[in-house]
């Protein structure tokens, strides 16, 4: 008897299961010229949260379908509820910023701040798109994403809208349609790099003699960083590159390329490292060959990211320049969830993070206690 | 070329650093006849054949093969099969986990495509026609040894071929097994197949073979005819010298005379293990020399291994000069003064790799611990004096083990449990696959060993030697022990009907 | 006796050198050391000079790679066992060693990630560091050992969890030390010009070759890697053996651990000792020890960890990023492989009976 019931109730989510994916595919065809997404949007939706509810409640008889309505239903919870969001990140040990980012996250989405909130966390694409999907199952209210790589994302966030999920982006950007998502709150990486350079130059030296680590190549925070640079060598005669080699953001690779140009004794002034670790590194090798640094010393030190440690040697006159890579986005996050709830339009959907440039001339403690993470 | 004349190799000459393996050997094979390849271990028997299938390249002389012009070359085993020269190898060269169709078509089809319907029923016909019992969908597997060895000859000669080269074929077959595959060996023989046949069991020789080439210490000792050539002769043509020295030993052994009130030095009472042996009862006193004996596969390694804690013990006890002992591994045994000399040699007895020396010191040094090795110079002493006791026929003592022959490879397990003074010494087929010299070397040894007071198991299947060793047998029969036998009743109709069964 | 004396000295000279297991690594050594003359003629050449804690110290390529090499050298003599005994390798070293400093940091900070004092001496953190880095060493032989998983499986668990165990021990935090002691064990020790890492390496080197000669470590790791049967029946407990060559290993990662966290007063989780498994895996294959496992000599190993570094700082030197590093590694493993080939091997010997018989002639 029970048998027979669990196969039946397997063979209707299988159905239901088959439909949905013909939905989704429909879709992808028809939305191809992608201004008709509005217009088509509203009837597939309905046809699919038909077919969602049907794989729902067949699938699991114990789901609760207040819970379900709750998700589909697109008004805003009255006030005082909370609001349930879902929070996808990269592995918080991959580097202090995702440290830093994780923990204001956590501090901001809490139950005192009105959110129930779920972490996952993956640096692997796929591994994120099934935490989006089973957090979607739930049902969620938003969800936050920052994405570990930029393909793929489509139907995850296509699947979001049909369940009334809000998705907003965070530190990473995706290639989907823009009307996926509601915001999506970046560091703009060249930005940095420009703000970096132009200080660089604003130093007036007679000779720019540079060694250039940059980080994993590839990756959006090396691009950004490495792009300034290279324009700047490329239009000044007085900019060089002594060497420009990526120690994949690892302080002891770092180490060993200036350790390196130490030794085949070429001339340099200037260490851009386009992370704290590499400037570390780099100091280590300096420091080994009694090679002075940092304010009045012979060689320039910049580094990037504001690890507290880092504009600890900015203020001890070590270090010369920290770019910041604000980690700090939970405010801007709950800003855009705010105007959401209140039924406001978001004006512009990518919003870019303040960002500093400190200068160990200027530094104080004060900055260190606020934007060291 | 002569027209029954398939293969002939002429003046070969083949040399390795160090050692002339070939020196000017001639080997002619005829249309249709089984000829076997004797010699000792080192004659340059395998060189041969090695050379022969590709595997090693000549240094010097000619290989001429019917329906060919002048000497072929050869350069690599793929060579020689498309030219007609099979071989099947002692250790069975096939895929056990994949069908036995497709291991007789593995490599051998050209292009993707492939119609295994086809392969299956051809496999079929092939295997019927050789009256192998085995079908084409059957995993290799779950067939037995010998039938897998079957299959391999079925391979090989359904690739066409004119000459095929049986490398010890049968020590790992029991006698009926032997009796079939010597069966196909005649069809094939009846179908104009040229067979070299090597092995070192000399009944086999003059129950299956036409010709007998006889080698030794690489250099070519003659061609006969099997019935101008008696067994001695052979014997004495492989050893180089007249037989007197196998006569000594000839002579069987008196029953063990137990002295009154004496304790055996290792009493067994129901020991098994989970090698899927009954549990059974032994004794052996100071000084006796007893074997077990019986098909192969009737469990009679695994007895001796249950007494040693090779296999994991599951029950029975064991006393030492009367005292219970517990064995449950190997140290343990060590440590009570038990040797054990493997069957499979090259499995479990040398470790390949490792210097003569550091294989003789091997077990002594286990027993000695962790923290005291001996010195180098101790070592060189100890692997000398075994080198020189044992007559090892190696370079030096840092040659690695796997370099010498089968004989001498076994010489040297033999020096490494003989140097932990062992009080009880098992020898499991010490002397399978070795040349006869050193076989006898062994026997003598044994022999010497328990006069001196050692106590000693020996396993061999080669009854005549047991017979010529053992003053008791224990018998066994589907791994169970059947019956023990000493004195009169030691003679070789009564063990193999004890073997047989009484009922029969 | 005399006989052998005489066939030996008769062997060609040439033969006998390229089977010397020395040979490969050296051969590697003396091509880089000529590209290196012919590209830039005072490479070699090493300064005296102060660094900027006023401390005398030596500087220059060879510096460097004795300083960085050292590591590796040290990973190299666990990595050696483990392949000898299991046939296998570990490539979970680099993320062990990540364990291995967090341990480290997190004793010597005591839960404070920017302490003014040591909660411990560096000694007993290290000691603490070392138990640990045994303990997940001990799990890896288990793994291989008992379950009989392959070596590069069975690590591979530790390779992939182990970065994120190290960043739990601290609680995701960067601990920085400022206490100058520890900075002596990645760098030098005052008064002294020479690298500590050096030093470092020298001492477990001496180490590991009194352990060879005062037990029986290499005779029973080689007897197991070669034949475990065998070793069986001649009363050995192979399992043990081969977790004990594990332990070594993860004491090694312990040293290293030390080494690392020292260099940058610091620990970055996810890139600490990043890809150091395929270095200290390279050094032993380069050292012609067979990666299947059974005979192997530590001194050709831990000569070959100081190659590679000499093959990495060299690539440096030239200006090769690091993330193509991996690529000219990967062309010395093809050239390993092909050279200790079979088919190889026969040709060279060959060539050299060709030679030997010109000269006869």
């Amino acid at each position: 008897m029970l048998k027979k019931k669990v196969a039946m109730l397997l063979a209707v989510a299988m159905v239901a299961a088959t439909v949905v994916g013909c939905g989704g595919g429909d879709k992808e065809t028809t939305d191809t010229p992608a201004d008709d997404a509005t217009t088509d949007a509203p009837a597939d939706d309905a046809a699919d949260d038909t077919a969602d509810d049907a794989a729902d409640d067949a699938a699991d008889d114990a789901a609760d379908d207040t819970a379900d309505d709750a998700a589909d239903d697109t008004e805003a919870p009255a006030s005082g509820e909370t609001i349930k969001v879902g929070i996808i990140n990269n592995d918080p040990n991959e580097s202090g910023y995702r440290t830093a980012n994780d923990k204001d996250l956590k501090e901001k989405f809490t139950a005192e701040n009105g959110y129930e909130a779920t972490f996952q966390y993956s640096m692997k694409n796929d591994e994120q798109i099934a935490y989006a999907q089973n957090m979607l199952t739930e049902g969620i209210d938003y969800l936050l994403l920052s994405a570990a790589d930029t393909a793929g994302w489509d139907t995850v966030l296509q699947d979001a809208a049909d369940a009334g999920t809000k998705v907003i982006l965070f530190d990473r950007v995706i290639d989907a349609d823009e009307s996926l998502y509601e915001a999506s709150i970046v560091s703009d990486m060249a930005e940095e790099g420009n703000k970096a350079v132009t200080w660089l130059a604003d130093q007036g030296l007679d000779e720019y003699n540079i060694i250039h680590i940059q980080g994993v190549m590839g990756s959006a925070a090396q691009q950004g960083r490495t792009g300034a640079l290279d324009e700047k060598v490329a239009a000044e005669d007085s900019w060089k590159l002594v060497t420009q080699q990526t120690a994949e953001w690892n302080a002891e690779k770092a180490q060993q390329i200036v350790q390196s140009v130490i030794d085949s004794g070429e001339k340099f002034n200037v260490i851009y490292a386009e992370n704290d670790d590499m400037a570390k590194g780099a100091v280590a090798a300096l420091d080994a060959a009694n090679i002075s640094h940092g304010v009045d010393g012979e060689v320039i030190i910049m580094g990037f990211d504001c690890n507290k440690w880092a504009l600890e040697e900015l203020l001890a006159g070590k270090w010369n320049y920290d770019g910041q890579c604000n980690p700090f986005q939970s405010d801007y996050i709950d800003d855009v969830i705010k105007s959401l709830e209140a039924g406001e339009e978001i004006a512009e959907k990518t919003i870019i993070m303040d960002e500093k440039g400190f200068d160990a001339k200027t530094i104080t403690q004060e900055d260190v206690e606020n934007f060291g993470i | 070329m002569k027209d029954n004349i398939v293969l002939q190799m002429k003046n070969i000459h083949k040399s390795f650093p160090g050692v002339r393996a070939l020196q000017g050997v001639d080997f002619t094979l005829r249309k249709g006849e089984i000829h076997a390849l004797m010699g000792e271990n080192g004659a340059g028997k395998s060189t041969l054949i090695k050379v022969l299938t590709g595997v090693y390249s000549k240094d010097e002389g000619d290989i001429l093969l019917d329906g060919h012009q002048g000497p072929i070359a050869i350069h690599s085993p793929q060579d020689a099969q498309k030219v007609g020269i099979s071989t099947v190898y002692q250790e069975i060269t096939l895929c056990p986990n994949l069908s036995v169709a497709e291991n007789m078509f593995i490599g051998r089809t050209s292009g993707m495509g492939q119609n295994w319907k086809k392969v299956n029923s051809d496999t079929d016909k092939i295997l019927k026609s050789l009256d192998i019992p085995a079908t084409a969908t059957q995993q290799l597997e779950t067939c037995s040894l010998a039938v897998q060895q079957m299959i391999a000859i079925a391979r090989a000669v359904d690739m066409d071929c004119k000459v095929l080269i049986l490398d010890e074929p049968t020590s790992s077959l029991d006698e009926q097994e032997v009796e079939k595959l010597f069966t196909l060996m005649r069809d094939l023989r009846s179908r104009g197949v040229g067979i070299v046949f090597v092995t070192h069991f000399l009944d086999q020789v003059y129950e299956v073979c036409d010709r007998i080439t006889v080698m030794r210490d690489g250099q070519l000792v003659g061609e006969y005819e099997i019935k101008d050539l008696p067994r001695v002769k052979l014997v004495s043509k492989m050893l180089g010298k007249e037989l007197d020295d196998m006569s000594d030993i000839k002579g069987e052994q008196k029953a063990y005379e137990r002295k009154a009130g004496a304790v055996p030095v290792l009493e067994a009472q129901g020991r098994v293990s989970d090698a899927g042996i009954k549990p059974f009862d032994f004794h052996i006193d100071k000084g006796e020399v007893n074997g077990f004996t019986g098909l192969l596969g009737s469990g009679r390694s695994e007895c001796v291994r249950a007494i040693f804690g090779a296999d994991r013990v599951t029950g029975g006890t064991i006393k030492m000069n009367g005292k219970p002992v517990k064995i449950n591994k190997a140290l343990d045994a060590m440590k009570n003064g038990i040797a054990y000399l493997p069957e499979d040699r090259k499995g479990d007895g040398i470790v390949g790799d490792l210097s003569v020396r550091e294989n003789i010191i091997l077990a002594q040094q286990v027993l000695r611990g962790f923290f005291k090795p001996f010195s180098k110079a101790k070592q060189y002493e100890i692997a000398d004096e075994y080198i020189k006791l044992l007559s090892i026929k190696t370079a030096s003592a840092d040659t690695p083990i796997k370099s010498l022959s089968g004989g001498n490879q076994q010489k040297v397990i033999l020096a490494r449990w003989l140097f932990t003074h062992p009080e009880y010494l098992i020898l499991d087929e010490p002397t399978r696959g070795i040349d006869v010299g050193t076989k006898v070397d062994i026997q003598k040894l044994v022999l010497k060993l328990a006069s001196e007071g050692m106590s000693v198991t020996f396993i061999s299947s080669e009854l005549d030697e047991m017979l010529r060793t053992c003053s008791r047998l224990v018998v066994m029969r589907d791994r169970k022990v059947v019956g023990e036998l000493s004195g009169d009743d030691l003679n070789q109709s009564k063990v193999m009907s004890t073997i047989a069964g009484g009922d029969k | 006796m005399q006989k052998n004396e005489v066939k030996k000295s008769n062997e060609n000279i040439l033969m006998r050198m390229v089977r010397n297991q020395m040979f490969i690594p050296l051969l590697a050594l003396a091509v880089l050391a000529i590209f290196n003359l012919i590209a830039d003629p005072s490479v070699f050449k090493i300064t005296l000079s102060e660094n900027s804690a006023g401390n005398p110290v030596l500087s220059g390529l060879l510096i460097t790679v004795l300083d960085n090499g050292s590591e590796l050298a040290i990973l190299a003599i666990g990595m050696t066992l483990v392949t000898a005994a299991s046939g296998g390798q570990d490539i979970s070293v680099g993320a062990a060693v990540a364990i291995a400093g967090s341990v480290l940091l997190r004793m010597l900070c005591g839960g404070n990630s920017r302490p003014e004092e040591l909660a411990m001496p560096i000694i007993v953190a290290f000691l603490i560091s070392c138990v640990v880095a045994m303990l997940f060493g001990a799990f890896n032989g288990v793994l291989v050992a008992y379950f009989k998983i392959q070596p590069m499986i069975a690590t591979l668990i530790l390779y992939t969890a182990g970065r994120s165990i190290a960043a739990w021990i601290n609680n995701n935090e960067l601990p920085v030390i400022t206490d100058p002691g520890l900075s002596y064990f990645g760098g030098f020790i005052p008064g002294i010009p020479i690298p500590t890492p050096f030093f470092i390496a020298m001492i477990c080197v001496l180490i590991m070759f009194l352990v060879l000669k005062f037990t029986n470590l290499g005779l029973y790791t080689q007897a197991v890697g070669i034949n475990e049967n065998s070793s069986r029946l001649n009363g050995l407990n192979p399992q043990i053996i081969k977790i004990i060559s594990f332990v070594i290993l993860g004491l090694c990662v312990a040293v290293v651990g030390l080494i690392k966290v020292s260099r940058v007063q610091s620990i970055n989780y996810s890139v600490i000792a990043k890809d150091i498994e395929m270095d200290a895996i390279l050094a032993v294959a380069l050292g012609g020890n067979a990666l299947s496992g059974g005979k192997f000599n530590m001194a050709a190993s831990i000569f070959g960890a100081y190659v590679i570094q000499f093959l990495t700082q060299t690539l440096y030197k030239f200006k090769v990023s690091a993330d193509a590093l991996p690529a000219y590694k990967a062309v010395v493993v093809i050239i390993l492989v092909v050279i200790s080939a079979p088919t190889v091997k026969e040709w060279f010997g060959k060539m050299t009976k060709k030679f030997k018989v010109k000269e006869v002639a």
